[in-house]
């Protein structure tokens, strides 16, 4: 049976994770190639990279990066952050990539994912979605939550699985960093309208924020960052008991 | 050892040149037909499309070259795909190595997602590349068409339906998994292909 993924993402600014970790002889912003082998021994299903390095020039450097990921790590990964045409994309999957995710992007020039689909297929686009639920409604958001769009979630969701996104990232910036659960019942919708994947991202604060994420959520994959990072939900616990509460998971 | 991987326009081909070098191997990337035909080990990768990459094997005189060859040949998700009779995708006839063709899937609406995308496990593993601990063990698919089980299924997966996860005939070898991508199950895989 297909398991449910659990994905640890890490913000990288020139090379280092941003957020701090708590590991082991690791340092406090760690290697962002050392941390990534790390949860992938930890039994991490596929990792996330967001390139949070605002100039041009540094983007370079992160190409480096994703060779070394590449080398280093065995399991798939997907870099997002900054990916705005797709010379970016053919670079990136080039270094080693398995996948790209597209945001702000996707918002402003929605045929950058029909392009990345017919010229790499598309399993390597992710679509991510930042939405805010506001006045009765779910508003997508671009340039990390700073600038609100005129798209609609479920609207825009369907609409990117028809222009041939292979996933769908979504995030919930009411949930994000509030460490109270995901946002269930608006996943739950996602998933049950959609035919592609959908990874649930924003609210992961206790393992049982995961089994309600799959359970009530639907949701194929539920990624977070500092519940990893800190140590406060280790993989190996987490996944143990989930398997032990009767949902599909990969043990190492 | 030579280790040579088929070049062609198929996508992916970085991570498999990468797992090699994690387990010691410096394999030669090549669509050189003599450095083809003399390697001891063979690897097919790739992700694409079927009707563009048998295309370009055809143009390129590779589809010929990969049927005749003698040595131990791995071919991975679009290659395992291209080793069949023929593939729905693009309705594309192919290499014909394996005697099956390749179908979509097609779930129950709002069932099963396609791509079937993630970690799913095998079983009933009968092949000299999979090791009997490997029984269950889980590997890592991206892939919207399959190979429907037929005599030559070296391991089975289920989604929608039970489907080849892995075949063997002779000195061919495929598997629908990416074994470059599914951790350490996946280099016991390589190591045992390359102990063969």
């Amino acid at each position: 049976m297909l398991a449910k993924r659990i994905i640890p993402c890490l913000d990288v600014k020139d090379g280092m994770t941003v957020k701090g970790t708590n590991f082991v002889n690791l340092r406090e912003a760690g290697d962002a190639v050392e941390l990534g082998v790390r949860y992938s021994e930890q039994g991490a299903d596929e990792l996330v990279f967001l390139d949070i390095t605002a100039s041009h020039e540094k983007r370079k450097t992160f190409t480096e990066l994703v060779k070394r990921i590449a080398a280093n790590i065995n399991i798939p990964f997907t870099i997002g952050g900054g990916i705005s045409e797709l010379s970016d994309v053919d670079r990136l999957l080039n270094a080693g990539a398995d996948k790209i995710s597209v945001n702000s992007t996707a918002i402003r020039h929605p045929e950058i994912i029909g392009k990345i689909a017919k010229n790499f297929g598309s399993q390597v686009c992710v679509c991510a979605i930042d939405a805010n639920f506001e006045n009765g409604k779910w508003t997508c958001y671009t340039s990390g939550g700073r600038h609100r769009s005129d798209k609609e979630l479920f609207s825009w969701a369907k609409e990117v699985q028809e222009l041939g996104a292979g996933e769908i990232l979504f995030t919930s910036m009411n949930h994000d960093g509030v460490k109270t659960g995901f946002a269930n019942e608006a996943l739950r919708r996602l998933s049950e309208e959609l035919s592609i994947p959908i990874i649930a991202s924003g609210g992961a604060g206790t393992k049982e924020h995961f089994k309600d994420v799959f359970v009530e959520g639907k949701a194929d994959a539920a990624l977070a960052a500092s519940v990893f990072h800190f140590g406060e939900i280790p993989i190996p616990d987490l996944k143990s008991y989930l398997r032990s509460e009767g949902i599909s998971i990969r043990i190492k | 050892m030579e280790v040579a991987v088929v070049k062609y326009n198929a996508g992916n081909i970085f991570s498999v040149m990468s797992a090699l070098l994690r387990l010691g191997i410096d394999a030669t990337l090549t669509d050189d037909k003599e450095v083809l035909r003399r390697a001891d080990k063979i690897i097919f990768p790739g992700q694409g499309e079927a009707g563009t990459t048998m295309a370009y094997l055809h143009q390129h005189g590779l589809a010929q070259l990969i049927k005749d060859l003698k040595q131990p040949l791995l071919g991975i998700c679009i290659g395992m795909q291209l080793m069949c009779s023929h593939s729905e995708e693009g309705n594309t006839p192919c290499l014909g190595i394996f005697d099956v063709p390749v179908v979509k899937f097609r779930p129950e609406p709002n069932f099963e997602k396609i791509p079937h995308m993630g970690w799913n496990s095998i079983r009933e593993v009968k092949s000299p590349i999979f090791d009997p601990s490997l029984e269950d063990e889980y590997v890592y698919f991206v892939h919207s068409y399959y190979v429907p089980l037929t005599k030559h299924t070296a391991a089975k997966t289920d989604y929608v339906q039970p489907f080849s996860a892995a075949l063997q005939k002779d000195n061919f070898y495929a598997t629908q998994f990416h074994p470059e991508k599914s951790g350490s199950v996946g280099e016991r895989i390589l190591t045992n292909f390359l102990k063969l």
